[in-house]
């Protein structure tokens, strides 16, 4: 991105004054934005990770799964979805697995509607998870890199799984602080060159998947977000690198870019104190995992009010 | 070729032999591709090559699930395809014989382990869920895991070998081979019948007989008292009445010991105590009678305001001997049940902080020194670790401080405390069930988990398993629990309760006794929902099966409460009501099981008087020649395990979920240890609380009471260094002591209580809630009987308004002041410096009366911001603490101990010695002269006895060995060195 676009973009930005507390900007006369925070049993983000949304001016809805499975319209009233972090269902049958098969056989259509609409889905840690077992992410739609595989997809839907999140090289869940850069410009959530500090709290987020399929998010623009070293040194080493993952990928976009999974969380670092470097005050004013949220709302408010 | 095969042959062999058709078990395998990373395998083998197996060349791991249910062979592909195999990096196989999947090649052995049956699976519970939803028709799931070792050792020394680091024979099975078919145990027939036992001719000694043979653990006493209430009544007992005054009079629920009435005897003269605890601990609490004290010793946790509208609870549990036999599903469990202490604190709270402090035996233990019928610490250690990450991560409750304690005597018998902390708003902190309310069970169903610790079936689950065993151990299920959280918070808020309570130990028997007490309740347990068929009615009446909730419910409510609970799959029924008679009638159907007076049942228990005495322990203190330089004692102390990091712990638990992490575990850019846990429990509140612990067993060897005042100095302390205010503090006790039958070990017991009595005093600071665990004893095969040490946990918990004004450890910024706050002694009494040396000796550190306003000096200086790190000086002295602040920063420390105030001059001691009530504080140097001229006001005792340097290094000058007057260099090391020796003080596993 040229440096002037950044600086227009960035003063353009701070034009824009925020609503610093919650509820107040959705009953300012435009149309409000409606996201709905899914939850299922297990998940255990979705409080806070409605709060980021929330004080940037979003009406939030939490819907148990089962209530957005008998009643799928529910998305069509929507302008996002949201999937947060947790261990859906115990995710004892690998992460996302039973969340994953009960939205790709019943919702698949209405999100996809919805996103094609102009609204966003996004899925944080365990909702990341779900996503790629949904099929939505990376969201390929034919077989060029089917081959070897099993299939592994109802006949409703041609979308393919071809991206797995699995056991961290260490094989242990790890919570740690780490850094990432944004690495796309087809990402209604994140700007080319964004680094946001915030931690992964997982057991299974190595992302991997055939060299075809990662060619093929690279040419698309879907690679979102990597892990970043002090140095910026690749391949990523560990604990930068928190799982091993693949190109150092921490999160991915459908074709569309509205639709985004990562695995760090950065609906954790949406309070200056959340921050590890506020007591040496070298913490930014504006928390980093504030970023996601303002910018999706942003796109949300461009699109429909 | 991988493991690709996917010709579909199922498995099909009749069941049982009862003659009826049976369907099919399918038996599905699952593994990576050969070329995928298999890190569980890699695992599997570091594992397998510590148990004793050599020469292994690759380990890879398949999940195995056997399936039963109206399916053919192309269901249970869709089963693999859709659901359970991942099409990106595993294949699956569904047939008898497998081809073996390439790998290295070579020999290879094949070891199956999987749950015993009764033992909780989630893997296949969830398997089912999943198949259901996509509309196949299956009725049992099992799972396995199947592990594909290549090696040239002999069957047997992989089984050897797997037995000990890949399963548990306690709640599973672990075999050479693979399944080849499954039985899916058969249930057996409930019986239902009033049985009643003949007691009211019995004579002592059979009276104790029966309640051996019944497995009652009640004394003769007692046995005699129960015997007298039915010779009044004028019928015989049922078993089901035995069994609950058995749990209801348990040392578990009454604390017959600590709450019974002691006659002490020690060189302090001779005391009597009607009731121990009501004397000393609760004593305290009653005389500083705090206004912000919200509930104290009478629900499942105490209550204390936190901002006026709500309030902050917290209950800390022991769950010794279940993680002793099976290290992750106790440990789990543990954390579990402390879970739902919080969730039935008043009408429910919502838990937002975990704690965990472990004991364990040394790690570095050679393996031929573990006694026989224990487990090696490590293996232990890493699977309460597991244990805890795995309940208390998925329930989304932060794990946020702890501690782990070393020492040989925990062994056999380690010590596993587990913490919740939850909000609950003021309104909902009082409950009382009501005449007429239903009494409502929620949560998981009912199976034969925990009937006091009936044994296992050793039946194999391959072979022809008749009957479902019972489960002595539990495996908890976190994503139940969760879910009874979610229902649990919805109902409150809506009014749909009158009260609510855990089902612990006891089970119904407990939780409906508790509930019922002062009404009276009617119960059937035709109807409760059970994990499978064939349990007795008393069985149903006492199972300790985990997450389950009881709740009171006005009938009108009901339907609400029970379309809530359908919405979100938990189940709910009704048990019976609560009834105004003040009797306890357990029914099933129209069989009455149990009719009894609910005041005998509480009241009835027969009081005694125990003697105590007590002598002071330890040995005489050493006398050893000063020495010119303490650099390898303070490395040899950074990698003691008590002392070095326990980062490998730490990160596998998220202590960040619910947004409100301020300060963590580790803190600063190189990860060095916090003194305690900042959290913000409430989303857009500042506020925060602040929780800590104080253990050292090693004092207690010397004088437990010295211990417990210097435990609660040291939470207190730990609390005030991030920036409590003592003033807002209240604190927990956990005594877990040996038999307390023996007056010795009564007597040490007393005197701890005693301990805490006077600290509690002294600090102004209230307990408002306990609990004990008594007879943690083991006895090896060689018939000697191991002890733990005197263990008291003092756990802390602190409000403060305002998250921002909080301090942690790593020093801050080059130039800034050091200050060495408080008095050092001749105190190495029970220190780590002599336990490296093989040494306990005599000094106990002991608390001087101007600790409360040292800590209320501090406290201050830490909240207004002159204070820019802090750290107390705990296990091993002021150098410990100073390395620790300087490696977890990137800058380097300059102390002079001659600066340091006190009453020795003796640089070992004052490096070394464990005094009480000190800080080490880095100041901000524009607000240095503020600080000073504050804390001489207050009288606090400090000495300026440094800086903070640009250099990465700690250099540390004491007093001239040789008497003069010039500054001595006592140590000086790079912050690398220090930094690497404390991270290599455990050595579990890689870290960063």
């Amino acid at each position: 991105m040229a440096a002037s676009t950044k600086k227009k973009k960035t003063a353009k930005r701070r034009a824009t004054k925020r609503a610093a507390k919650p509820k107040r900007a959705a009953k300012r006369g435009s149309k409000a934005i409606r996201i709905l925070v899914v939850r299922a049993p297990g998940t255990n983000c979705d409080q806070e990770t409605g709060y980021a949304f929330e004080r940037e001016g979003a009406t939030i809805k939490h819907v148990h799964i089962n209530a957005l499975l008998d009643n799928p319209k529910e998305l069509t009233r929507a302008h996002g979805l949201v999937i947060p972090g947790g261990f859906s269902y115990g995710d004892d049958l690998g992460a996302g697995t039973v969340l994953g098969t009960a939205m790709r056989t019943k919702l698949l259509d209405p999100i996809r509607s919805m996103v094609d609409r102009g609204g966003i889905a996004l899925g944080i840690c365990n909702g990341f998870q779900v996503l790629v077992k949904t099929g939505l992410l990376p969201g390929h739609t034919d077989d060029g890199s089917k081959e070897g595989l099993l299939p592994g997809f109802s006949e409703s839907t041609e979308l393919q799984r071809s991206v797995a999140l699995t056991s961290n090289l260490q094989n242990r869940y790890e919570d740690r602080w780490i850094t990432l850069e944004a690495v796309t410009d087809n990402c209604v959530f994140f700007r080319r060159g964004d680094v946001i500090y915030c931690p992964v709290a997982h057991a299974e987020g190595r992302l991997v998947c055939s060299d075809a399929t990662l060619a093929r998010m690279a040419a698309a623009d879907q690679i979102a977000l990597r892990y970043l070293a002090p140095d910026r040194s690749r391949p990523v080493p560990f604990p930068h690198n928190p799982n091993g993952s693949t190109d150092d990928i921490a999160g991915i976009t459908d074709p569309t870019g509205r639709i985004l999974g990562l695995m760090p969380h950065p609906e954790r670092n949406q309070f200056a104190w959340q921050d590890p470097r506020f007591h040496r005050r070298t913490a930014p004013r504006k928390p980093d995992g504030l970023k996601p949220f303002i910018n999706a709302m942003k796109h949300l408010k461009s699109t429909f009010s | 070729m991988p493991i690709a095969a996917k010709t579909a042959s199922s498995s099909r062999r009749a069941q049982g032999g009862s003659g009826r058709p049976t369907r099919p078990v399918y038996r599905l395998e699952i593994g990576l591709n050969a070329d995928s990373l298999d890190p569980a395998g890699l695992e599997a083998r570091g594992n397998l090559a510590e148990a004793g197996l050599e020469g292994i060349r690759d380990v890879r791991v398949l999940r195995t699930f056997f399936l039963r249910g109206r399916l053919s062979p192309a269901d249970v592909e869709r089963a693999a395809q859709e659901v359970l195999a991942d099409p990106v990096q595993e294949t699956y196989a569904v047939r008898q014989d497998l081809d073996l999947p390439e790998g290295p090649g070579g020999p290879m052995r094949m070891i199956t382990v999987l749950r015993k049956p009764g033992v909780t699976n989630a893997e296949a519970e969830s398997a089912k869920i999943a198949l259901t939803g996509i509309g196949l028709d299956v009725r049992d799931v099992q799972s396995a895991r199947t592990y594909l070792v290549w090696t040239k050792a002999s069957e047997k020394q992989v089984l050897r070998a797997a037995r000990r680091a890949l399963g548990n024979d306690v709640i599973e099975d672990v075999i050479a081979g693979r399944v080849r078919t499954f039985v899916f145990p058969k249930p057996s027939k409930r019986r239902v019948k009033r049985n009643t036992v003949a007691i009211r001719k019995m004579e002592g000694k059979a009276l104790v007989t029966l309640s051996f043979d019944m497995g009652l653990s009640l004394t003769k006493l007692e046995m005699e008292t129960i015997r007298d209430e039915f010779q009044n009544i004028g019928r015989e007992p049922t078993d089901v009445e035995l069994e609950t005054l058995a749990q209801t009079w348990s040392e578990h629920c009454k604390h017959k010991t600590l709450a019974g009435a002691v006659d002490m005897k020690d060189e302090r003269g001779e005391r009597s105590f009607a009731n121990l605890l009501k004397e000393t601990v609760f004593h305290a609490t009653t005389v500083l009678d705090k206004s912000w004290c919200w509930s104290v010793f009478e629900d499942n946790a105490g209550v204390i305001d936190f901002d006026g509208e709500d309030g902050v609870c917290m209950k800390v549990e022991t769950h010794n001997h279940p993680s002793a036999i099976e290290p992750y599903g106790g440990a789990g469990t543990g954390i579990g049940g402390v879970i739902r202490d919080i969730l039935g604190t008043g009408k429910g709270a919502r838990p937002v902080a975990n704690t965990d402090v472990f004991c364990f035996g040394e790690p570095d233990m050679p393996m031929e020194d573990v006694p026989k019928g224990s487990m090696h610490p490590r293996r232990v250690l890493k699977g309460v670790v597991a244990g805890v990450r795995d309940y208390g991560n998925r329930m989304g409750i932060p794990t946020v401080n702890g501690a782990i304690v070393f020492d040989p005597r925990y062994v056999g018998n380690p010590v596993v405390y587990a913490g919740c902390a939850g909000l609950i708003p003021r309104k909902y902190v009082a409950k009382r069930a009501r005449p007429g309310d239903l009494c409502v069970a929620f949560g998981g169903k009912t199976g034969r988990d925990g009937i006091h610790g009936a044994t296992f079936s050793s039946v194999e689950l391959h072979s022809e398993s008749e009957t479902v065993s019972s489960g002595a151990v539990q495996i908890g299920d976190p994503i139940t629990e969760k879910k009874v959280l979610d229902i649990l918070i919805q109902a409150r808020d809506k009014g749909l309760f009158t009260a609510v309570t855990d089902c612990g130990a006891g089970g119904f028997s407990s939780a409906v006794g508790e509930m019922g007490e002062k009404v009276g309740a009617n119960v059937d347990m035709a109807g409760a929902p059970l994990k499978y068929e064939g349990l007795d009615v008393f069985e149903i009446w006492i199972s300790e099966a985990q997450e389950r909730m009881v709740a009171a419910i006005p009938p009108k409510k009901w339907p609400t409460f029970k379309a809530l609970c359908d919405a979100e799959d938990v189940e709910a029924f009704v048990l019976g009501e609560f009834t105004g008679d003040k009797r306890l009638v357990v029914r099933h159907g129209k069989t009455v099981v149990c009719d009894m007076d609910m005041a005998f049942l509480h009241d009835g228990l027969p009081h005694i008087v125990r003697e105590a005495t007590f002598q002071t322990g330890g040995d005489k203190e050493p006398s050893w020649k000063p020495k010119k330089r303490y650099d390898r004692d303070l490395l040899g102390l950074l990698g003691m395990p008590q002392i070095g990091s326990k980062e490998w712990v730490i990160r596998q638990y998220d202590h960040e979920v619910q947004a409100g992490a301020v300060v963590r575990p580790l803190g600063g850019p190189n990860n060095g240890p916090a003194d305690a846990a900042v959290i913000a429990p409430k989303l857009g509140s500042d506020r925060g609380i602040v929780l800590s612990n104080g253990i050292n067993p090693a004092y207690g060897d010397i004088d437990p009471y010295a211990m417990a005042m210097a435990v609660v100095d040291e939470a207190i302390r730990n609390a005030v260094a991030v920036g409590a205010d003592p003033s807002r503090i209240a604190i927990l006790d956990n005594f877990t002591w040996g038999n307390c039958n023996r007056p010795s070990t009564l007597g040490s017991i007393v005197r701890a209580c005693e301990g805490c009595r006077d600290a509690a005093l002294l600090f102004g600071t209230p307990f408002i809630s306990g609990k004990d665990s008594l007879n943690n004893e083991f006895r090896t095969g060689d018939g000697e009987l191991i002890s733990v040490p005197p263990t008291l946990l003092i756990s802390a918990i602190g409000v403060i308004p305002n998250v921002r004004k909080t301090c942690t450890s790593d020093l801050k910024t080059p130039g800034n002041p050091i200050y060495v706050v408080g008095l050092t002694h001749d105190e190495l009494g029970g220190s780590h410096w002599y336990r490296m040396k093989g040494r306990v000796g005599r000094n106990a550190p002991q608390v001087p009366t101007s600790a409360p306003a040292v800590m209320k000096a501090v406290s201050k200086a830490v909240r207004s911001g002159q204070v820019r790190a802090a750290h107390d000086p705990s296990e091993g002295g002021i150098a410990v603490a100073a390395a620790e602040m300087a490696f977890a920063s990137d800058h380097g420390l300059h102390l002079d101990l001659r600066r340091a105030k006190g009453t020795t001059k003796d640089n070992k001691r004052l490096l070394f010695s464990e005094s009480t009530t000190r800080f080490l504080l880095e100041v901000d140097k524009a607000k240095a002269k503020a600080f000073e001229a504050a804390l001489k006001k207050a009288g606090v005792p400090f000495g300026k006895a440094g800086r903070v340097t640009p250099e990465p290094e700690l250099r540390i000058v004491g007093h001239d060995p040789a008497g003069g007057r010039a500054a001595h260099e006592v140590v000086r090391l790079s912050t690398d060195k220090l930094r690497q020796a404390w991270r290599a003080a455990l050595h579990l596993g890689e870290e960063s």
